[in-house]
């Protein structure tokens, strides 16, 4: 699950290459802005079957942390 | 629980209008550099727009496809005894533009004529209201317009909301007619989400000001707007609609006992390109049989549906064909519609 979730972050803000780590705290990638968002969304649906409400995704401030959520939710 | 049936009434005709001045949005690029434009542009899939001019209202647009319309279909006006517009960009406060198009259109004064103030949903729910009041004998034939002037109420210096939106005007002729069998409507809305679309101030509830009409930086973007324009958290709206647009859409086919499978096409409100694809897949629906008119004219918020109707499906209505409308939008408000087409008349579009 770790692994599917940076995937989706490399996913979601077109940066195959780049590495990803828990603690990161997503919103600083120089790459993550609402178009990113948007895509992440989607991947959450699509591949892992989670919504998560906009209140609680504003809570989420670290890779590991949306990790958590999803595990919480799929 | 809207579930709503309606029996033997349906749309005989439509025609649209859209301004002739086209936006290429790779070009729209005076605020912004032009790579985040083609980023922008390529995820939303709109490629042109069109634009109003500063004295062209969403009225004229209407009263430019109805004008068609009657003149394409031989209508006789003295057998319209309905008229409802649909739009949130009026010519006026007061009074209610439906009321000047009675005149302008040389209707009768028995026309009974009035605004609905719905944004993307607003087609699907107006058609519905149509409907309803459609099943009494003492209306011969109603025209629903409906248009929108986004164009004017965006900034173009924010990035969230300048490369999306369009204008357009549609004007439908429905009458009663038994071949049209069985309609079906959900409507829906949820007034706790009202900040996610929306315009601030310039109504009541925040009047106009020198403040409210100043322009500034909202966010970390370095987006501009003022009070006075509309915004949008889309992906708010994106959360919500992936969760509740599929379902209610098969709530409506079990309300109408019907399959996804059983329709000739699926017409969803045109948001953007992303958002659509991704309720497509989700809904395993085929992508030939869902009309995109996106890329040509972006969202035009309720005008969207009939517009993409007109403008891409011209020649496929000889025939009965079963339609799934979905439609949503600010409010917010979703609306989702089961109708048939049959013979249905389409005007060529109309350029002004």
């Amino acid at each position: 699950m770790e692994e599917r979730i940076k995937n989706a972050f490399q996913k979601a803000l077109e940066v195959e290459d780049k590495e990803i780590k828990l603690t990161d705290q997503f919103r600083d990638y120089e790459e993550w802005d609402s178009l990113g968002q948007l895509s992440l969304i989607a991947i959450l649906d699509e591949d892992f079957g989670v919504e998560i409400e906009s209140d609680d995704f504003n809570e989420i401030i670290t890779v590991g942390d949306l990790l958590k959520a999803v595990q919480k939710r799929s | 629980m809207a579930y709503l049936t309606y029996k033997n009434v349906g749309i005989k005709g439509l025609a649209a209008a859209v301004p002739a001045n086209v936006i290429h949005n790779y070009d729209y690029a005076a605020y912004f550099k032009p790579e985040d434009v083609k980023d922008v542009v390529d995820k939303i899939g709109v490629k042109e727009r069109r634009f109003a001019d500063a004295s062209t209202c969403a009225s004229d647009l209407c009263f430019a496809a109805a004008e068609r319309l009657i003149s394409d279909m031989a209508i006789d006006r003295t057998e319209i005894d309905l008229l409802i517009m649909v739009s949130q960009t009026g010519d006026f406060k007061m009074p209610a533009t439906s009321v000047i198009l009675q005149d302008r259109l040389g209707l009768s004064k028995k026309t009974m004529a009035f605004d609905i103030n719905l944004a993307c949903s607003g087609f699907v729910y107006s058609l519905s209201v149509v409907y309803a009041l459609m099943q009494q004998n003492g209306l011969r034939k109603a025209l629903l317009v409906d248009g929108e002037t986004r164009s004017k109420i965006y900034s173009p210096k924010d990035r969230k909301a300048a490369f999306l939106f369009g204008d357009g005007g549609v004007a439908a002729l429905i009458e009663r007619d038994e071949k049209f069998g069985n309609s079906y409507f959900s409507l829906n809305s949820d007034g706790s989400r009202e900040s996610l679309i929306k315009i601030n101030a310039g109504g009541y509830r925040n009047p106009s000001s020198a403040e409210t009409r100043r322009e500034k930086v909202v966010d970390e973007y370095g987006n501009i707007r003022s009070e006075e324009h509309g915004y949008m958290n889309g992906a708010d709206v994106f959360t919500f609609l992936i969760r509740e647009i599929p379902k209610d859409i098969k709530e409506l086919l079990q309300f109408a006992n019907t399959r996804m499978e059983a329709f000739d096409y699926y017409l969803f409100h045109q948001a953007n390109s992303f958002m659509n694809n991704h309720l497509i897949k989700k809904l395993n629906l085929p992508f030939e049989k869902v009309p995109f008119s996106i890329e040509k004219f972006g969202n035009t918020s309720s005008v969207s549906i009939p517009l993409t109707i007109v403008s891409q499906l011209n020649k496929e209505f000889n025939t009965p064909k079963k339609l799934l409308l979905s439609a949503f939008g600010a409010g917010l408000s979703w609306a989702t519609g089961i109708v048939t087409l049959d013979n249905c008349h389409i005007s060529p579009l109309v350029e002004i």
